[in-house]
């Protein structure tokens, strides 16, 4: 299980996003979406379809530039950094769908991951190790694999580059139970080499049970921040779907 | 026997047509930039050779260990620059950008240059002289050299895509540049790369054309594109060894027709590609399975 210690609410956030706005054309999907990540958490946001969630985490990846507010790594503002230097500073997501490249075997992939890694831990040996199966199969193409192997290819490709932050979105999407929990358990070895997580589902009773901190977004906006052991089953249900406003919502709307 | 010569003629120019389309082919598979300036380039090519043949007394033969880098510079600065541009708008952006780069770069050449012919290499032996197998085949030593270089480029681009760091990226990028990105990727100057590797490719087939026959600045549009599009739609876009296939049905029906009617040539060519179009659009040699 995840540390549940108390944050470190004084030191410096290793990922921190200020009063973040984001437009889709006309549309106002993020909303002042502000969160800051400490380091070893698992930060998991949560939210129903359509509540920006992967908005922030694509922002977050400078996949989409915001209207409004800063992205911070580690104190440094990197809101106008392109997506490929953020990964190599140590932002890196696991997109949602997995996005593997389809044309090439499950190795090539790895090493396409580990082409600009930072130094660290992790190396496609240790994704083997971590994925067993994976090392018998390096050869074949990653069409040829079940939608839980190629999510475990996508996550394989993000730890190569030994990021500092992994984002995480949506892993559980299309994929069975079964093989999200099996995914979802592989979480403490990953967070055991150092990295932090910043995760989004929609699966939240998964989210409640990995996270360290919580955050639910409703149309654009947070909702209700917390720790997962402070807040309830009714509050989490109430930010989830907006039925009223929740108590224990620091950031929550007036 | 006089079938069997125009057969050989045709397979043999047609590596001449695998040079002009491969680099097409490449540009599309990697960036889907459909190239109209493609021929032109290779007539731009052919243009330097002729400057540095001129300057540098370099045998023609050898003339492309300075165009080819020089050309594949220039499209990795084209691409960086006007066609990344061109990218950031839309697909049909891309074509209108390569339409107008392709009359810059004619109506340059004439305003430049002029509208004379030229050609390279005039009376070097190896590009005149042939030989002769029995009493009917004929060979010419150059369209075998032509032949011999398209397919070893044709090889070292399948190497350098499926084992090289850079081969990979290539690959990588022209999957889902997005998701390249998040892995550090700066796929524009995976673009660039595969722009330069397109462009050097393009600069060899106007130097064979140079040597083989005669261009003039309008001959990249008026023969050299219209061929590469020709040998990629019959071979199947994407596939390398499907361009050669190209190249090569394209020159048979171009000899065959020729031996019907010195006329009917080019119509031979452009029947069997438009047969293609209609009985098998995706080509002979189908690209690879994407899912």
């Amino acid at each position: 299980m995840p540390d549940r210690a108390d944050r470190p609410e004084d030191g410096t956030p290793l990922l921190e996003v200020r009063d973040l706005t984001v437009h889709h054309g006309q549309l106002r999907a993020l909303d002042r979406v502000s969160l800051r990540v400490f380091p070893g958490e698992v930060y998991a946001i949560i939210g129903a379809n359509g509540a920006g969630k992967s908005t922030l985490l694509r922002t977050i990846a400078g996949l989409h530039q915001p209207t409004e507010g800063s992205i911070l790594l580690d104190g440094k503002d990197v809101t106008r950094v392109r997506p490929e230097r953020r990964a190599t500073r140590g932002i890196t997501m696991v997109p949602e769908g997995r996005r593997l490249f389809e044309s090439l075997t499950v190795e090539e992939n790895l090493q396409v991951g580990a082409t600009y890694a930072r130094k660290g831990p992790w190396t496609i040996e240790r994704v083997y190790e971590l994925f067993s199966w994976m090392r018998d199969r390096r050869g074949q193409r990653t069409a040829q694999l079940s939608g839980g192997e190629q999510q475990s290819v996508a996550i394989g490709r993000a730890l190569v580059a030994n990021p500092r932050v992994l984002l995480l979105d949506e892993l559980s999407l299309g994929l069975a139970p079964v093989v999200v929990q099996r995914i979802y358990a592989m979480l403490p070895q990953i967070l055991a080499t150092g990295l932090t997580v910043l995760l989004v589902e929609q699966d939240v009773s998964q989210a409640l049970r990995v996270a360290s901190h919580l955050q639910c977004l409703l149309e654009g906006r947070t909702t209700l921040e917390g720790k997962p052991s402070d807040v309830t089953a009714e509050q989490v249900e109430a930010a989830y779907f907006g039925l009223r406003p929740a108590p224990a919502g620091e950031r929550g709307e007036p | 026997m006089l079938w069997i010569n125009d057969i050989i003629q045709g397979i043999l120019i047609g590596g001449l047509y695998a040079l002009f389309a491969c680099g097409l082919s490449l540009m599309f598979g990697v960036m889907k930039v459909v190239n109209l300036a493609h021929g032109d380039l290779a007539v731009v090519g052919g243009y330097i050779a002729v400057g540095v043949i001129a300057v540098t007394h370099i045998p023609v033969l050898w003339s492309f260990v300075i165009v080819v880098p020089l050309m594949a510079l220039l499209g990795y600065v084209l691409q960086r620059t006007v066609i990344q541009a061109s990218l950031n708008r839309s697909i049909l952006t891309t074509l209108l950008v390569t339409f107008g780069l392709s009359i810059v770069i004619e109506n340059g050449l004439l305003q430049f240059i002029n509208a004379n012919s030229h050609s390279l290499g005039v009376g070097n032996a190896i590009i005149t002289s042939s030989f002769s197998i029995g009493s009917q085949i004929t060979i010419a030593y150059l369209l075998l050299l032509i032949f011999v270089v398209a397919v070893v480029v044709l090889l070292g681009l399948q190497y350098f895509l499926s084992a090289s760091r850079y081969g990979r990226l290539i690959r990588a990028v022209a999957d889902d540049r997005e998701a390249a990105q998040l892995s550090g990727i700066d796929y524009r100057h995976v673009f660039g790369i595969a722009a330069a590797i397109a462009f050097g490719t393009v600069a060899l087939g106007g130097i064979a054309y140079g040597m083989y026959s005669q261009f003039s600045p309008t001959t990249g549009t008026d023969t050299i594109l219209l061929f590469a599009f020709a040998a990629v739609v019959i071979g199947g876009l994407g596939s390398l060894w499907g361009t050669l296939l190209g190249g090569v049905i394209l020159g048979v029906a171009q000899t065959i027709g020729a031996q019907i009617s010195s006329s009917d040539s080019l119509l031979a060519g452009y029947l069997v590609f438009l047969a293609v179009l209609v009985l098998r659009p995706q080509g002979l040699v189908a690209r690879r399975a994407q899912s």
